[in-house]
């Protein structure tokens, strides 16, 4: 039994991973007052370019830097619109996301080498392997976390590094101030625009290194919709996680966990229909997404940024 | 007796400042002593808010300097403004409610660590609010605070930063009697050792209390400067109103009717839970114009939108013709005949992305002929507003223009002709002519007159004491939410109706009562 939840674990934390870097990269653009909807895009982006990368030069370092340079000029360009032309944020970031699926799904047909139709689909290239940590690994439960590859490992320090910037330093106050009232910030002397430009950009970079992960370590390879709408249910991590990096870890674990579980329950042959397992994933986010909503409001203290979505300019009449 | 001429720690010259279609400033000179106290008093929009603001950095001048210390500096930002040791205190604190005091205090601050110590800066914080007598806990969250408590964080905030001249926007604006006296105490301290304060307002008493030096704006223009040992409220409200001519429009003597309107000891709370109305009574006849004088922000907008169901009615009864209306719905007003001409006619008179059409048939669509068997008639829409647009002189290019595109004293005609139009007792106009020209303004006033010739009865609110003289037919001054008293027009006067704007009793003013 322990060896089953060890390796239920061990599967929940990676499925978590992507996860994890989106969630923080999304929570980072949103306390500065952006909401970014193309994460879909952008992790679809991060893992097709970094999976081309890796195919063709080998190198998983290189690989990573590409899905964070993708996801730099994606989340550029969702900051000109919505900080510099204060267009519609909602409509910027969609169309991001359209954007990103349809060109990923198009550079997955037209990357690969000639003697695979130009197809990148059913290549192998180079991966993320687990590195067993001697000596932790092999403890029962507790060795779940020291048998991952080196992007999950990133994600046990990025955790509490993004939580302690974001609440203990001068810099992650002003974002926070910037995101919650930029007329504030704005009047204490901080520069609204350019603080949201930068997280908006180290945002999607973190977004994209999400989607590197799916197609780098979780499931390697290239394959059409290969996020499955993770960049979606980030989305409601970021709300479960009351925009709270260490809270993002529990968010991804649930939703990783039940991935996990249902991945499990479908390798033993189960009853219970594929589709219907297929859907828990969901539907948990669902019911968190609810369940945080209403504690939300009865806890005034922390929630969405107050100048989430929308554009600031200098109060001139 | 002798003065020595000190030299000006702070000056502003001849700053012009051009917003479109509002000259904001006008050519406009301010000297500030080291020590010292200066208050800016000035009608709304006489460009007090506009000055300071660019002296803070919030907006930049169209030319004119600033001169700090004997060197002419460069404002561009509130940053510049912050490190030449400028702070100001808006009217709406720039504060972020989700955080702490300690927080607020040093935020955006370049001279912190990296990594915060917050320890050390609430230490700090301790230290200032025990020297000055500002009690504030640093590790409150604002939302959890009151407003004074927010300011009191905000002066905080600015003395933590090393400012050296205050500005004071509105401070006492949003606070108890007792609240303001502290807020002397510690702006009294400030100044003896050596800070200098700036205070933007429009009340006689805090002027005499609080400054060293007046200087009163008036449309943009800078009209006096004077020692405030030297002068007295009744000069100063002079001075602010302005000594024009006043202007009369031809009326018929009035002729009252039977009692459409009563509000009988009205209490109620603004938004933010303090006391706005407090035990209002008065009657309007038909057939009469009764103006309510007074300062923004003294209770008028509780008041009218009390009457038209728009805000709730703590304690007390409005009765329209006879009947109980006390906290009823807007509709239900609207049916028992009660027009509504708002104060801010685009947020809550017109709907911008509409038709002129369907503006002025707003109050009237849901009954024939507009509707018929559950539907609209457009084109009956159509001719109705065709009418009115002739009647009202409305310039619109055509019925089926959206409404805003219309220049703002059309816009106001629209208003007036759908309110006018469904007018059947009451119609209770806020600010009419506010922001219209001259000849936009005579025709409201005139149509105004001309509604109470039809025997309705009127409620006018102004800012402006020459509207109300020649329009009304009582004039009743409202101050901090209670009635100071209800004058005849005939034997008002400006003097008198300014003292009781500022807080005066009707009998101390010396104005014979109506």
């Amino acid at each position: 039994m322990i060896v089953l939840i060890t390796s239920i674990l061990a599967i929940t934390l990676r499925a978590g991973t992507s996860l994890v870097y989106a969630t923080i990269g999304e929570i980072y653009t949103e306390r500065s007052g952006i909401l970014n909807l193309g994460l879909e895009g952008m992790m679809l982006m991060g893992a097709v370019t970094s999976f081309a990368t890796v195919y063709y030069t080998g190198s998983l370092a290189l690989a990573v830097l590409a899905a964070m340079f993708v996801g730099m000029i994606l989340s550029s360009i969702h900051a000109f619109l919505s900080i510099t032309m204060r267009a519609n944020q909602v409509v910027s970031g969609l169309s991001i996301t359209l954007f990103g699926t349809g060109f990923a799904s198009f550079l997955g047909q037209r990357l690969g080498p000639a003697e695979n139709g130009k197809y990148l689909i059913g290549l192998i290239g180079e991966k993320f392997t687990p590195i067993a940590i001697p000596g932790l690994s092999g403890v029962p439960l507790i060795g779940a976390f020291f048998n991952q590859d080196l992007l999950t490992y990133i994600t046990y320090l990025i955790i509490p590094i993004a939580w302690f910037y974001m609440y203990k330093t001068k810099n992650g106050l002003n974002l926070r101030a910037v995101g919650d009232n930029p007329q504030t910030a704005d009047a204490m002397g901080i520069d609204v625009l350019k603080t949201r430009y930068l997280y908006t950009i180290l945002g999607g970079m973190l977004v994209a290194l999400g989607g590197a992960h799916l197609s780098l370590a979780y499931a390697p390879g290239w394959t059409e919709n290969i996020t499955g709408g993770r960049g979606w249910i980030v989305i409601a991590l970021v709300i479960f996680s009351m925009w709270n990096p260490s809270r993002a870890i529990w968010g991804a674990l649930l939703f990783g966990g039940i991935n996990a579980v249902q991945f499990r329950l479908q390798a033993s042959g189960t009853d219970i229909p594929a589709s219907f397992l297929n859907m828990l994933p969901y539907l948990a986010t669902i019911i968190a997404l609810v369940v945080m909503t209403w504690i939300e409001k009865y806890n005034k203290k922390i929630g969405a940024p107050g100048a989430l979505a929308t554009s600031y300019m200098r109060g001139e009449k | 007796m002798e003065e020595k001429q000190p030299v000006p720690i702070l000056e502003m010259k001849k700053i012009t400042k051009q917003f479109p279609g509002v000259l904001a400033n006008e050519d406009v000179d301010l000297e500030l002593f080291k020590g010292e106290v200066l208050a800016l008093l000035g009608e709304n929009g006489a460009g007090k808010s506009t000055l300071m603001n660019i002296l803070s950095g919030l907006t930049r001048p169209d030319s004119g300097e600033i001169i700090l210390n004997g060197k002419a500096v460069d404002i561009d930002s509130p940053r510049d403004a912050m490190h030449l040791g400028i702070g100001m205190v808006h009217q709406n604190f720039k504060l972020v409610s989700t955080m702490t005091v300690a927080e607020n205090v040093i935020l955006g601050l370049d001279s912190e660590n990296f990594v915060l110590d917050m320890k050390k800066v609430g230490k700090k914080i301790n230290e200032i609010s025990d020297h000055y007598r500002l009690k504030v806990d640093p590790d409150a969250y604002i939302w959890q605070m009151s407003v004074g408590e927010q300011q009191r964080v905000e002066i905080l905030k600015l003395i933590y930063r090393g400012a050296e001249v205050l500005i004071l926007d509105e401070p006492t604006a949003v606070l108890t009697p007792q609240e303001s006296n502290e807020l002397n105490e510690i702006v009294k301290k400030m100044t003896k050792e050596g800070k200098s304060a700036i205070f933007i307002t429009h009340k006689m008493d805090e002027v005499m209390n609080f400054s060293d030096w007046v200087r009163v704006l008036q449309k943009g223009k800078l009209v006096s400067v004077v020692r405030t040992r030297d002068t007295n409220p009744k000069d100063l409200a002079n001075l602010m109103v302005g000594r024009e001519v006043l202007f009369r429009i031809e009326k018929k003597k009035c002729n009252p009717g039977e009692v459409r309107l009563e509000v009988k000891n009205v209490s109620a709370l603004n938004s933010k839970g303090i006391e706005a109305l407090k035990d209002v009574s008065f009657s309007i006849r038909a057939g009469e114009i009764l103006g309510i004088a007074g300062v923004a922000g003294n209770g008028q907008r509780e008041l009218t939108e009390t009457i038209t169901g728009l805000h709730k009615v703590l304690k007390g009864h409005i009765f329209v013709e006879g009947e109980d209306m006390t906290n009823k719905a807007p509709i239900d007003l609207i049916k028992a005949g009660v027009s509504h001409i708002p104060s801010d006619r685009v947020a809550m008179g017109i709907v911008g992305d509409m038709s002129v059409a369907s503006n002025l048939a707003m109050k009237e669509y849901r009954k024939a002929p507009l509707t018929q068997y559950g539907l609209l008639h457009p084109k009956r829409i159509f001719n109705l507003a065709k009418g009115m647009i002739e009647l009202f002189m409305i310039s619109t290019p055509s019925p089926n223009t959206n409404v805003k595109f219309l220049s703002g004293g059309n816009i106001q005609k629209t208003i007036l002709a759908r309110e006018i139009g469904a007018c059947r007792g009451l119609l209770i106009a806020v600010y009419p002519a506010r922001g219209l020209d001259v000849g936009a303004t005579e025709s409201v006033r005139k149509e105004i007159i001309a509604e109470r010739d039809n025997g309705k009865a009127v409620l006018l609110v102004s800012e402006d004491l020459e509207e109300l003289i020649s329009v009304s037919d009582r004039i009743a001054v409202m101050s901090e939410g209670t009635i100071m008293g209800i004058v005849d027009t005939e034997t008002a006067d400006i003097e008198s109706l300014g003292l009781m704007m500022a807080g005066v009793s009707l009998k101390e003013s010396g104005a014979k009562g109506g």
